[in-house]
């Protein structure tokens, strides 16, 4: 049968069987050169999102406050790269909830305890991290915080606002010097080598250091090599600069802090998870150790009326270690670096090596 | 039977130093938390021998015509000594001896606490953990403090506590190391500062810190001039004692931005009235004089003390004398 409508209606069906032909090809040709999509987790320093922004499509958590666990979850999906901060937990869930083309996590941090390395290498992930560009800042604050705790700045700094000032007695305030001092640095890498390279003129008498493999630069600063219940029981100073990882978690605990000099000053720039908090906070109350000095809590933020807030030997910082504009500035565009690098299947200039 | 000799201690002191003088001096000490008042100070020396005093008390004609001339020796358990009229003891024959080399580590350390604190903003970080504000991140910016290296650091006064203070930051990796004073010091290689004048010192550092002794010459040295010729960026730290800075101008300096942030130990008066417009400054932070509190050096300081008095009561050369 041909009639008139007939013939309209196989043209016409011509035509737009043509019409999608075509434009599947095109779309075709555009998928070989489709960029690569990112999601940001936060708002951070732009150098970094520029030069993600050069090369792929980013989405982001445009806030200041962490994204959503389940906003996260959504955002992920499809997505070939996710630049991170701690506060998220990169976990099978969240690479599932991803896809398998997720290639690369890329995370503004030199910690990683939120990132489950065994499920990102079960997925064939990997992981960059931020080592290196922010050393300096960190080995620097880690000495601010040390002598901060040691010189009782934080106790002197109320009495000028709450009238103790005036009143005298022989040794009001007085702190205790580093010169003569055995400082014990648990975890000698890239920061704890930094640190004790700021402390050594500091007429610090010894050096000792606990870490699962020796450090050929630990001769630097004269620091020797002992088992850590040695570097505890000879130490006026006990640094934490290990990564938080199963074997360090809540190492610093009631044993340990037994072990400790009783006048001993426990500092910790490394991760709140190393310490057990509520033997902490016995410890200091007791007199079992000194004083301590935290970057790093568990939360963070700490609440504010967390019980390690009311000691007088112990200084808390909201975990600025690293926050220096250039530190944070350079930490963005490394984080942006190593996404970009795995998702063109170039070498990372900074990888996680997971075993 | 001999008496022996009174030493009247304008404040308690360290259980150490007291021990020592208690063997051969009879020993009258304003035990109390609060400073003496001035009246009674005048009262108690009369008929002393020797004087344990502590800064900021005045050592002046009035004080020894109130204690007569029986006054033997004054033992300043400081290293400064200007509370001490030292004209006034060298015209009445009055040795004068201070405790300079024990207390160095300490005042030294004590600066470079301050200088950290002040570049990383502990008064506010503090502020932050107690008040809830912790949580904040601002693009990854909030709390951003200052990185000391690669900065130029410029000393202002290198002596033994300049030096000292020098040595210990000189790994933070400054990229220059200025300082100035009367007078170039053979001893700057060491840290590698190079000698410039106080005015190019001020123009060219990031950081800038006062651990020169005061004089007369230079009292009020950091003023609304020298604050002009810093960097607006500049972070500036005062251990020596209040009297070098016009505090007036230092407020100015903090408030308009001439200067970054300050971090200051010492002021005028000690102590600052708890409602010194001073301490409503988020970029300033003040230490209540705490240079030498540590156990150590204060423990040193009153025994050198302590020495120097038992040598002055016998006629015999002080062990730390001041050079009049």
């Amino acid at each position: 049968m041909t009639s008139p409508s007939l013939c309209r209606l196989r043209n016409f069906l011509i035509r737009v069987n043509t019409s999608i032909s075509s434009s599947c090809h095109q779309n075709t040709r555009k998928m070989s050169s489709v960029k690569p999509s990112v999601y940001v987790t936060r708002r951070v320093p732009l150098p970094g999102k520029e030069i993600l922004a050069s090369e792929c499509n980013v989405t982001q958590w445009d806030q200041d406050d962490p994204v959503p666990r389940d906003e996260l979850l959504r955002q992920v999906k499809g997505k070939d790269g996710i630049f991170c901060l701690l506060t998220e937990k990169i976990d099978e869930e969240l690479i599932l909830a991803a896809g398998p083309q997720l290639k690369v996590v890329g995370t503004m941090s030199v910690g990683y305890d939120h990132v489950d390395l065994a499920a990102c290498k079960k997925h064939n992930i990997k992981v960059g991290f931020t080592p290196g560009v922010l050393t300096n800042a960190v080995a620097e604050l880690t000495v601010a915080l040390l002598l901060t705790t040691s010189r009782r700045l934080k106790e002197a700094m109320a009495e000028v606002v709450n009238g103790g000032w005036g009143t005298w007695k022989p040794l009001w305030l007085c702190g205790q010097g580093l010169d003569g001092a055995t400082v014990g640095i648990v975890g000698l890498g890239r920061i704890g080598l930094t640190v004790g390279k700021c402390l050594k003129p500091f007429a610090v008498q010894k050096f000792l250091y606990s870490d699962a493999f020796e450090n050929p630069g630990a001769a630097e600063i004269g620091a020797q090599r002992v088992p850590l219940d040695e570097l505890l029981a000879n130490s006026d100073f006990v640094l934490a600069c290990c990564a938080l990882t199963p074997e360090t978690k809540e190492m610093f605990n009631k044993d340990v802090f037994k072990k400790m000099k009783k006048n001993a000053i426990f500092i910790n720039t490394s991760r709140g998870g190393v310490v057990q908090q509520d033997d902490l906070y016995d410890a200091l109350k007791s007199g079992e150790i000194g004083a301590a000095g935290l970057d790093v809590t568990v939360p963070e933020p700490l609440p504010t009326n967390s019980p390690l807030l009311t000691l007088n030997n112990c200084v808390i910082l909201p975990h600025i270690a690293s926050a220096t504009d250039k530190s944070r500035s350079s930490m963005s565009e490394l984080t942006a670096k190593n996404i970009l690098a795995a998702l063109n299947g170039e070498k990372m200039p900074t990888e996680v090596q997971i075993n | 039977m001999s008496v022996k000799p009174t030493v009247f201690f304008t404040r308690s002191a360290p259980p150490n130093g007291v021990a020592l003088l208690a063997q051969e001096c009879e020993l009258q000490i304003w035990e109390s938390e609060d400073p003496i008042p001035r009246e009674e100070l005048l009262r108690r020396v009369k008929g002393i021998h020797a004087l344990f005093v502590h800064p900021p008390i005045r050592v002046d004609s009035e004080l020894f015509d109130a204690a007569g001339p029986q006054l033997k020796v004054v033992g300043t358990m400081s290293v400064g000594l200007d509370h001490v009229d030292l004209a006034e003891c060298k015209k009445r024959n009055i040795p004068v001896g201070n405790t300079p080399g024990v207390l160095t580590s300490a005042v030294a350390e004590l600066t470079v606490t301050l200088l950290l604190a002040t570049a990383r903003r502990m008064k506010q970080a503090f502020q932050a953990v107690h008040n809830g504000s912790w949580g904040t991140w601002e693009s990854g910016m909030w709390m951003t403090g200052t990185l000391l290296e690669g900065k130029t650091l410029g000393v202002v006064g290198l002596g033994r506590i300049g030096m000292a203070a020098t040595r210990r930051l000189k790994p933070f990796g400054f990229s220059k190391i200025l300082y100035c004073g009367r007078s170039k010091k053979s001893y700057d290689a060491e840290v590698g500062a190079e000698f410039v004048d106080f005015l190019q010192l001020l123009k060219e550092s990031d950081i800038v810190i006062a651990t020169c002794s005061i004089t007369d010459e230079n009292k009020g040295l950091f003023n609304k001039r020298a604050f002009k010729a810093m960097k607006n960026t500049s972070i500036f730290i005062n251990v020596t004692r209040g009297a070098l800075v016009n505090q007036d101008d230092l407020f100015e300096a903090l408030t308009t931005g001439e200067i970054g942030s300050a971090g200051i130990d010492v002021t005028t008066p000690e102590p600052l009235a708890t409602d010194d417009k001073l301490l409503s400054l988020s970029n300033l932070t003040v230490s209540p004089h705490i240079g030498s509190a540590t156990v150590e050096s204060r423990s040193a300081m009153c025994e050198v003390t302590a020495r120097n008095i038992l040598a002055g009561l016998k006629g015999e050369p002080l062990p730390s004398p001041v050079l009049i």
